[in-house]
């Protein structure tokens, strides 16, 4: 068995070769230097990443690189995945739906509706008038919901109650953090027109 | 070991022999009153590093030490066969084992790579009919390895399963109806499948001696009315951390039950689905109140923040707070955090950003273990937390002693500050998380700031690295570390003097944890002299190659030399100068008979 000096003295200057980077790449060192400067992290290489439970395939080696800005890398940080499968709900409501409270004027009980499933405001109107079991009517820009006894309104993440209809649906759909169907005089007050 | 029927030892345990009779009565041999002697002044003794040096001196000594050891401590499991060490030490009461590498946390191991609790508890079950505490960490653990505990020792009080995985709720019955004198069951961070077993109502009848029961990660419902019941007969209970499936309504009516509570998880703090509007909601703050003792508050896991006044009460108390899953910001943690002001231990999320951890540094002057995990886990170019939070925590914590800080910014000048302002850091774990990453400000390697933390730290004995590190760096922590004894690295390093001056360097390392980072042959062949002195070292995705692994493993037999291979078949293996992804050696006294085929041992 050949001594591991042998090795060092021919063939492998690669290997302990000084440089900033990952094992395995051929990356240049010019473009590893610009990255340094530039207080950036050398274009990270990008494993397989399917961040659950060794999904140990990874073919021989050869890595994809993925695009810079955020590439998911087996195992980092190095956070268990029973802290981090903890927020997918809290965060971003995600796949799970979108539920908000619906609160109405009068009633005894808050209500709780998926805002993903619907697809504009006509369905969700209807499914409000549904679930409370009155009409609200239809929306128009001048004088929101005229004609009707209740009026949908929401808060934003700003805090401020905002009338249903006012955004576009995707504008709505990011900012609502719950609903309430407001009663009688205060209801008319915003379809005036202000 | 005598049986001598002459023995005279007063605390003599073992069953007598057949032949030994109280009628005769021969003068005892010097040396086997010195060893009776020494039992009795053996018990004393116990930390196991004095043990482990007492049983050093003679083989008289090795023997009366082993037979007056109570607790075993394995701290990997494959350092020893479950035989060799039953038979050496015959009249245990503990056992505390360690499996798998900690790195298998973050996916880095392959599944099914072993740590089998099922030999262990086998030969226990054998050799150590009194048992009545177990400790497992990182083990692999079945249904039916916890049915043969629970069935095999009559006595057994204690189970604490951490990180562990491999059973189910039918594990947690059996052992909930079948141990009797069951003090503590603690389940940490362990993955627990849901096999729709009500565990809860397995508990027996009447008054149970429960002390502890944790089962924050078990993530299935439980049976409430049994829970409800089950705390009112456990009037021993001190220590109550309920799972998601708990809600504060559910809370409430535990805590009133159990006042006597010292630490309380509290489950999801949230209501169920339906509140009915202006409705009476139990006076949350009052049963908090009513439990002076508590000191330790964990839980809150869909908390709604308007509940988080109901703690008020008992914040002038806490040592201990974990609000490691509650997303809040820095004004609700505030009105919390102020009221805190004997806190040593705080865990938190970096949703409370900067301004929160400048609260926590304000109020909390004892403050001796913090934890910053982050909400968002991928790489940014800024993050709610940054080297400003690190370093009010610096300037305001000065009896800080450990720290784990996750951000994706840092600089040299805070790292500094810390090592500076907190000479009694023991623990430093500093995660940047954009790998790489330089100095905010003035775009230089992280190395002085490690740099000083191993020279101004000088009773630092575990530390991991991170963000843009050159040689440098490790030629500090070579330099400085003596005390280092665990050290994890990832994505750091230039070469392989890094590596060669930790191992030439760091004369206490016993676990060297390495991902990702240029260090091949030359580096791990300069560790030869250290290596026997380790419990493990761990590589993976480094330079390393079968040539140099297969080297260590003939020049030193005594290490158990794994390396994963991507084929898991055995001729095709590859290539003697082939990279190998993952390298993990360890002293043993045992070859592996359980290693799955992808597991290559040199």
């Amino acid at each position: 068995m050949e001594s591991i000096v042998d090795r060092e003295d021919g063939l492998n200057l690669k290997a302990t070769e000084l440089r900033l980077g990952l094992p395995g790449r051929e990356e240049s060192e010019k473009e590893t230097m610009a990255s340094f400067k530039n207080n950036k992290r050398a274009s990270p290489e990008s494993a397989v990443a399917d961040g659950s439970k060794g999904d140990f395939d990874a073919g021989d080696g050869d890595r994809e690189t993925a695009p810079v800005a955020k590439a998911q890398v087996v195992g980092w940080p190095p956070i268990r995945s029973y802290r981090k499968n903890n927020f997918q709900p809290k965060k971003a409501e995600g796949e799970a739906g979108m539920y908000v409270k619906v609160s109405m004027d009068g009633a005894p009980y808050l209500r709780k509706i998926d805002l993903k499933v619907y697809q504009c405001y006509p369905e969700l109107l209807k499914a409000l008038e549904n679930m409370f079991k009155l009409t609200i009517g239809v929306y128009s820009e001048r004088e929101g919901y005229k004609g009707s006894e209740y009026a949908p309104t929401y808060e934003d993440k700003d805090g401020d109650w905002m009338l249903v209809g006012d955004v576009p649906w995707e504008m709505f759909m990011s900012s609502c953090k719950r609903l309430r169907i407001m009663k009688g005089s205060e209801a008319r007050g915003l379809g005036c027109g202000v | 070991m005598s049986h001598d029927p002459a023995e005279m030892s007063e605390d003599d345990e073992r069953a007598p022999p057949a032949d030994r009779g109280r009628a005769e009565y021969a003068s005892p041999h010097a040396d086997q009153v010195l060893e009776n002697v020494l039992e009795n002044v053996l018990v004393f003794l116990t930390c196991r590093r004095d043990r482990n040096s007492v049983s050093l001196v003679c083989k008289s000594w090795c023997r009366a030490e082993a037979l007056t050891r109570p607790e075993l401590f394995i701290g990997n499991c494959y350092a020893v066969s479950p035989a060799r060490a039953t038979e050496r030490f015959e009249r245990v009461r503990s056992v505390a084992l360690k499996g798998k590498p900690r790195f298998a946390d973050f996916s880095l191991l392959p599944p099914d790579w072993g740590a089998h609790f099922a030999p262990w508890v086998s030969a226990m079950a054998g050799a150590y009919p009194g048992l009545e505490k177990v400790y497992l960490k990182r083990m692999s653990v079945t249904d039916e390895d916890l049915a043969v505990l629970a069935r095999s020792f009559p006595r057994f009080k204690e189970l604490a399963l951490v990180c562990c995985e491999g059973f189910g709720t039918s594990g947690l019955a059996v052992v909930a109806s079948h141990c009797r004198q069951l003090r503590v069951l603690d389940l940490i961070e362990s993955e627990v499948t849901d096999d729709e077993v009500d565990w809860i109502s397995c508990f027996p009848d009447g008054a149970t001696s429960l002390e502890s029961l944790i089962f924050d990660c078990v993530e299935c419902p439980i049976n409430f009315d049994a829970l409800e019941k089950l705390v009112a007969r456990s009037s021993s209970l001190k220590k109550l951390r309920l799972n998601i499936y708990v809600c504060i309504g559910q809370l409430y009516r535990l805590m009133i039950r159990a006042p006597q509570l010292t630490h309380l998880g509290t489950g999801s703090f949230s209501p169920s689905e339906i509140v009915q509007q202006g409705d009476q909601e139990p006076d949350y703050a009052s049963a908090f109140a009513a439990c002076r003792s508590l000191v330790c508050l964990s839980g809150f896991r869909e908390i709604i923040p308007d509940y988080l006044p109901a703690i008020y009460p008992v914040c002038a108390n806490l040592t201990s707070l974990n609000f490691s899953y509650a997303n809040i910001n820095a004004e609700q943690l505030r009105s919390v955090i102020s009221r805190c002001h004997k806190l040593q231990i705080f865990w938190v999320l970096d949703s409370i950003c900067d301004e929160g951890l400048q609260a926590v540094a304000a109020t909390c002057k004892d403050l001796r273990e913090l934890r910053v995990f982050p909400i968002d886990a991928m790489e940014n170019n800024e993050g709610p937390v940054s080297d400003v939070g690190f370093l009010a925590i610096a300037e305001g914590c000065r009896k800080l002693q450990s720290i784990l800080y996750f951000c994706q910014q840092m600089t040299n000048a805070a790292v500094i500050a810390m090592s500076n302002n907190c000479p009694d850091l023991v623990v430093f774990r500093l995660c940047i998380i954009p790998r790489y990453q330089a100095d905010r400000i003035t775009e230089e390697p992280m190395d002085e700031g490690f740099g000083a933390i191993v020279k101004n730290c000088k009773k630092l004995t575990r530390l991991a690295v991170s963000g843009l590190l050159t040689d440098r760096a490790f030629s500090y922590i070579g330099q400085y570390g003596k005390l280092v004894q665990t050290l994890s690295v990832a994505f750091n390093g230039d070469s392989d003097m890094g590596l060669k001056y930790v191992l030439e360097g760091c004369s206490s390392l016993q676990k060297l944890e390495i991902r990702d980072s240029p260090f091949g042959d030359s580096a791990l062949l300069s560790g030869l002299h250290h290596y026997y002195n380790m419990r493990f070292l761990w590589m993976s995705s480094c330079r390393v190659t079968r040539r140099g692994c297969r080297e260590i493993a003939r020049q030193m037999p005594g290490l158990v030399v794994e390396v994963f291979s991507w084929n898991n078949n055995a001729q095709d293996r590859g290539e003697e100068n082939d990279i190998v992804e993952t390298l993990y050696m360890y002293r043993s006294l045992a070859r592996r008979v359980d290693a799955p085929k992808y597991v290559e041992i040199l």
